[in-house]
């Protein structure tokens, strides 16, 4: 067992933990604070992946601007009046059935690949992957396309999200 | 040393959990952070495969970009209109918002 | 090297020497790494109690008083007595706050601004972690923050709290916007993100190249540690105290040491970011130059904040999101722009500082002109009379 596999198993068993107790809670701002260290646990996973940019901008994105918004949301939408809610629909039977088989269909399945015990390749020592991952961005050759269209996508949200959640004024 | 495999396994068993939240919750913001489990499955996913597999060819890192960036944008839209029917509704429990109009 | 010449290097291969011969490598380099965590966080947590000394010091000159001078020699020893008296004082939790997030915010306030220490290059060599996306990491932990005041105010139970740290989260999150875009810029001008390599391509100082930039983000980084004059968030004749309404004794201790450090922390960044860091006549050689070069740019950037604390009075809220969002985002973005165009156009010509500084102050012309247009458009709108009906004798 090296120091790399305990690190993982340690935290893995954080974010499955976690995300189980954010599943669960009642109490909807405890749920969104174990969101938030599932979120920690996914960016530190990146971290052994190799790709460090993109745990950083997943604590910058999700917890800092995501996991916020959420949390705003539960405390203006809290209803006061009924505090201890009960947090499962009727469904919840059929739920659980339904996501452990896909669990269990999944696990099966890419246990059974081929290349599903591959080890990883040694990443070479002078890559900048910040720099590979830029250029791949916005190079013509690369994917410049799906960026800019993201982009739109994220100003249409914006303006989107800014007209909804307007308040309505009278006569307007 | 890693194997491929036990990401995958933490992502398929991310992506359960996240499935059971939009399923069985009741409270739309609920329902919406089972979404983003879901996505940060497929995220680890994305990025394990691309680190094990196509290391030198930089599509899963920007692939994973434009998940976060499509993530963002549903939770902001998403959530928007949760505080929408909030005010018109004065109730964010899922299974009670089931007329179009009233 | 010597010893006195970068004793850093010559105590730690000592240490590894030593533990090395004890135990197997791994071990051996996990108590390397936790060493210089507790070295690193030490020395940002024993500079806050000589932060608070000096802020109380030159807030009082400012005010034309002398500050703290009974508690030891000139007052030195004033916030060791401050500390106890906090941790003296009960600690009085709400009846239905909520336990968990009522005693956790505070440590995640003072570990999100620890956390930024670990990237700032003290030196050529000593630096906690050298990331290849060092600049982005500070923007992350920046986050922590913001979710610790969220917390803080939601636990209190309290209505006026919970107002308070919506305000207050609602500035935080405005200004990180403008900070972050002018952060960008010194990215640009260092043609990448990690640390070490910002300070050691300041040649010339940022600065210089890159003025207003500098202020923009003294500004903005002024409006996220909440100092006056953006300090809605805890000021006295506003909703009570905020978010920290409801704690007592070495919480609000905690919290306390987390603003001083977070604001010393900002005069650190300016200095690295802006100001050159470590880089001075002889840092190179002699390593603890640089750390007290650092130190006197961080002090001289700690200097401009108090001073603004002193003398500018506070700003409304709706005043504040509207300087947030109608002057500061779009001027950085322009300036963003323009620092990208100037860098590609004029890459390695001689033209280039002055291109630079020829553009920022074009653009910190036109800003001024059309801020002047806009609020004289927003006085004639206001001054104008709408038309009543006038009574005509008959």
């Amino acid at each position: 067992m090296t120091a790399e596999q305990g690190v993982f198993l340690f935290i893995s068993f954080v974010i499955l933990f976690s995300a189980y107790a954010m599943v669960t809670r009642s109490n909807l701002v405890h749920a969104a604070l174990f969101l938030v260290v599932t979120l920690f646990g996914v960016a530190v996973v990146f971290v052994l992946l190799d790709a460090g940019f993109l745990a950083v901008v997943q604590v910058l994105v999700y917890i800092g601007a995501i996991a916020i918004l959420m949390i705003f949301a539960v405390m203006l939408t809290q209803d006061n009046a009924a505090k201890e809610q009960e947090s499962l629909n009727t469904n919840y039977g059929w739920a659980l059935l339904l996501s452990a088989l896909f669990a269990f269909a999944l696990i099966v399945m890419l246990g059974q690949w081929q290349d599903a015990g591959a080890i990883a390749p040694a990443l070479g020592a002078e890559r900048d992957t910040v720099v590979e991952l830029g250029a791949a961005l916005v190079s013509p050759a690369g994917y410049v396309i799906p960026f800019e269209v993201a982009s739109v996508l994220l100003l249409a949200a914006l303006i989107g999200a800014l007209v909804v959640a307007r308040p309505q004024k009278k006569g307007m | 040393m890693i194997p491929l495999s036990w990401y995958l396994y933490l992502s398929a068993g991310l992506f359960g959990l996240g499935l059971y939240a939009v399923l069985a919750r009741k409270n739309a913001i609920a329902i919406l952070m089972g979404v983003e489990l879901m996505l940060n499955a497929v995220n680890i996913n994305i990025v394990a495969f691309w680190r094990y597999l196509t290391p030198q060819n930089m599509s899963g890192q920007a692939f994973a970009v434009m998940v976060f960036a499509v993530a963002a944008a549903e939770v902001a839209v998403g959530l928007a209109l949760v505080i929408s029917v909030y005010r018109r509704r004065k109730t964010v429990d899922a299974s009670e918002i089931n007329l179009m109009k009233w | 090297m010597s010893f006195f010449q970068d004793p850093v290097a010559a105590i730690s291969e000592l240490i590894s020497n030593f533990l090395n011969g004890l135990l197997p490598q791994v071990w051996a380099d996990l108590i390397m790494t936790l060493l210089g965590v507790v070295v690193v966080s030490s020395f940002g947590l024993i500079i806050v109690i000589f932060l608070i000394w000096v802020e109380r010091k030159i807030a009082a000159r400012f005010q034309d008083r002398l500050g703290p001078n009974r508690a030891g020699p000139y007052g030195l020893l004033q916030t060791f007595a401050d500390m106890v008296k906090l941790v003296t004082k009960e600690d009085v939790i709400p009846e239905k706050a909520d336990r968990l997030a009522f005693n956790i915010a505070p440590i995640l306030s003072v570990v999100a601004v620890l956390l930024i220490w670990a990237v700032v290059p003290f030196a050529p060599g000593w630096i906690g972690t050298d990331l290849n996306v060092g600049v982005l990491y500070i923007a992350a932990v920046g986050s922590f923050g913001i979710l610790s005041v969220l917390m803080a105010g939601w636990s209190s139970n309290n209505k006026y709290a919970l107002l308070g740290a919506f305000r207050a989260v609602a500035q935080l999150i405005s200004y990180e916007v403008p900070m972050l875009i002018t952060l960008m810029v010194p990215v640009l001008l260092a043609r990448g993100m990690g640390m070490m390599d910002m300070v050691e391509d300041q040649a010339l100082w940022f600065i210089v190249l890159a003025p207003v930039s500098g202020i923009i983000f003294l500004v903005s980084s002024i409006a996220e540690i909440g100092r006056t004059p953006f300090d809605l968030l805890e000021a006295e004749s506003e909703i009570v105290a905020g978010y920290h309404t409801e704690y007592t004794g070495m919480k609000f201790g905690m919290f306390f040491a987390a603003e001083f450090l977070h604001a010393f922390t900002v005069g650190v960044l300016f200095a690295i970011f802006f100001l050159g860091g470590w880089r001075g006549p002889g840092a190179q050689d002699f390593p603890l130059l640089g750390v007290i070069y650092l130190m006197l740019k961080a002090f001289f950037g700690y200097f401009i904040v108090m001073w603004v604390r002193s003398t500018l009075p506070r700003i409304r809220i709706d005043h504040m999101l509207a300087l947030n969002w109608k002057f500061l985002t779009p001027l950085s973005l322009a300036l963003l722009i323009l620092t990208a165009i100037v860098e590609k156009v004029f890459e390695g010509h001689a033209w280039r500082v002055p291109a630079l500084l020829i553009g920022n102050a074009v653009i910190l012309i036109l800003s001024y002109f059309i801020t002047r247009a806009a609020s004289r458009r927003a006085t004639k709108e206001r001054v104008t009379f709408k038309k009543r009906p006038m009574a005509k004798p008959a």
